[in-house]
């Protein structure tokens, strides 16, 4: 199995993660690697296993609907790269 | 007063032997002359000095529990709210917490003494604490190796004597392999014995924080601390917690290990197999019986952690968007500009190579082929436990196909980095705890060994490890230079 410079590309949008050009021959060899090594799992059947999503088996745990934490608006936008009266600021959206 | 035990040292402080204050100033004096070691993004050392001056005076009052006043550093994985997060990612460089992780509040509460926050692979992808943006970490024992990863920082920072204790992480290894290249001991608990409130995430159905120390006892302390239910994490597992240290003593006569075949194959070479060989007859001479085992779907857990890991990992770093916190690039030309180019500048090769393979592996036509079958075989492999685990009481086994490997050797390889995990990713997959311990030396560095066992049965794991300290000192040797 081995993916293209082209599906690289591809995947890496889906992504939204920007790679350096120069770096796409490597992903692509590297990830199609990584594909070959994935294709042994190929040899066992499994269409019996039920899948393991999580070691627990567990089911969603619910609480009471009650405020449980507080308000640190103004904490989390310390650490933000752009804020503006109480807002995250990125680039217009619509024009 | 780096060479005392935990308990040596709540006695020293207790006693007025030495102050929280003099013990904090010994380690961070420690971490200063051994800065070349990179074990440290963050030394706390304004914030350590006011929690020792604190504890100085709970200890005063006698309010004290058994880590009041001892100084230990957090992997950089942890939020600790006002200092600075990075988890060794570029990404994060810029972010200061704005909250404790529950760990972090816990060993706050306890009275424990944050030196600061270890180094580690970036976001946790790493076997070798090199892809960390804050550059690889020395591994004490020879500063030409690596310290194993992904908690680089936490193994060299013990083994080094830089700090009594530290805290881990452990997705694929993390915490036992490093244990095991740094000649400590570190135990991955049960999965949800151990909050992952505010553990910044990588792989969320496997990540579990534990402790890593210098022996079992001192991890059953650390372990004590740190672990519980929290209803903070929807995965905590409201199960009591026993008193780790409490069975440290009980007598091994009986116990049933078992040796699964394929983690002793031809395989593994023969320096690892003898030095295993030996520690394995050491719990011969205390009373254990050994019995040959079975897991033959252990083999396709390499493939089967690397789809599922990169999968939760490409869904769980999709946070990092350079809009609410962490960085952001110069100058966006639009939103997907801005997403597209502060992730692609935050984060580093090995972490895009995953969030690649994740969003590959979920991606429509690939999703049953890769994803689902990853699933059913993590199924299989953790029914290989059970099984194994209802003829016997723990499994042993090697943490690494070879001691502390070369900086620089295997970082251009990422396929040859995934296959040093071998011996303990399953364990993750399985959600099942293990220890790491040292059982000697080849060629002057450590050799780790596992020990796996039931689920929620750390104290058990604790009380093997630690009757196997009793007998042996691999535990007590210290890195030439760092005495």
């Amino acid at each position: 199995m081995s993916l293209s410079t082209n599906e690289v590309i591809q995947i890496a949008h889906l992504a939204r993660l920007g790679i350096d050009p120069q770096d796409i021959d490597s992903y692509a060899k590297d990830l199609s690697g990584i594909l070959d090594l994935m294709t042994q799992m190929s040899e066992l059947k499994t269409s019996d296993v039920e899948p393991m999503a999580h070691p627990m088996d567990q089911v969603q745990r619910l609480r009471i609907d009650a405020v449980t934490e507080s308000n640190n608006r103004e904490k989390f936008m310390t650490i933000a790269p752009q804020v503006e009266d109480g807002l995250y600021l990125v680039p217009k959206v619509i024009e | 007063m780096h060479t005392k035990t935990l308990t040596q040292l709540a006695q020293g402080l207790q006693s007025g032997q030495f102050s929280s204050i003099e013990l904090t100033k010994h380690f961070l004096d420690r971490i200063r002359k051994h800065s070349d070691l990179n074990a440290f993004i963050t030394v706390t050392e304004e914030l350590a000095l006011q929690s020792a001056l604190a504890a100085d005076t709970r200890i005063a009052n006698k309010q004290t529990q058994p880590l009041t006043g001892i100084p230990l550093a957090q992997k950089d994985i942890f939020c600790t709210l006002d200092v600075k997060t990075t988890c060794g990612s570029k990404m994060l460089d810029n972010f200061i917490a704005p909250y404790n992780a529950t760990v972090v509040e816990k060993l706050n509460q306890a009275g424990a003494v944050m030196l600061g926050k270890l180094n580690m692979d970036e976001f946790a992808m790493g076997s070798s604490n090199e892809t960390s943006y804050y550059g690889a970490v020395k591994n004490p024992w020879n500063t030409n190796t690596v310290p194993g990863g992904s908690s680089g920082g936490s193994g060299a920072a013990v083994a080094a004597r830089l700090a009594p204790c530290a805290t881990g992480t452990d997705t694929g290894g993390s915490i036992r392999q490093p244990a095991a290249l740094c000649g400590i001991t570190g135990l991955k608990p049960t999965y949800g014995r151990v909050s992952r409130y505010g553990m910044i995430a990588y792989a969320s159905s496997l990540d579990q924080g534990g402790p890593m120390a210098r022996s079992a006892e001192d991890a059953a302390i650390l372990l004590q601390a740190m672990a519980g239910f929290d209803t903070k994490d929807s995965t905590s597992v409201d199960v009591p917690v026993p008193d780790y240290s409490a069975q440290l003593n009980n007598s091994l006569a009986g116990l049933k290990i078992g040796l699964p075949k394929e983690f002793f194959s031809e395989d593994l070479n023969s320096d690892m197999a003898s030095t295993l060989q030996s520690a394995i007859n050491e719990y011969r001479q205390l009373g254990a019986e050994i019995i040959e085992v079975s897991m033959p779907n252990l083999k396709l857990a390499i493939p089967s952690y690397y789809v599922i890991a990169p999968a939760e990992c490409s869904a769980n770093l999709s946070r990092f968007d350079g809009v609410r916190f962490g960085h952001r690039c110069e100058s966006p030309v639009n939103l997907s500009d801005l997403y597209t180019r502060s992730r692609g500048e935050g984060f580093g090769k090995e972490v895009k190579r995953r969030i690649l393979m994740g969003t590959y592996a979920l991606s429509t036509g690939y999703y049953d082929a890769y994803y689902v079958k990853a699933q059913k075989i993590r199924r299989l492999i953790s029914d290989d436990f059970k099984n194994a685990l209802t003829q016997v009481d723990v499994i042993m086994g090697p943490v690494t196909p070879t001691t502390a490997f070369g900086i620089g050797e295997k970082i251009a390889d990422p396929i040859e980095m995934y296959l040093s995990d071998i011996y303990t990713i399953a364990i993750n997959l399985a959600g099942l705890p293990a220890i790491s311990i040292p059982a000697g030396f080849i060629n002057n560095l450590p050799v780790g060994l596992q020990i796996i066992g039931n689920y929620f049965t750390e104290e058990h794991l604790l009380n093997i490890a630690h009757q196997y300290q009793q007998v042996t000192d691999w535990h007590q040797q210290t890195p030439k230079g760092f005495e």
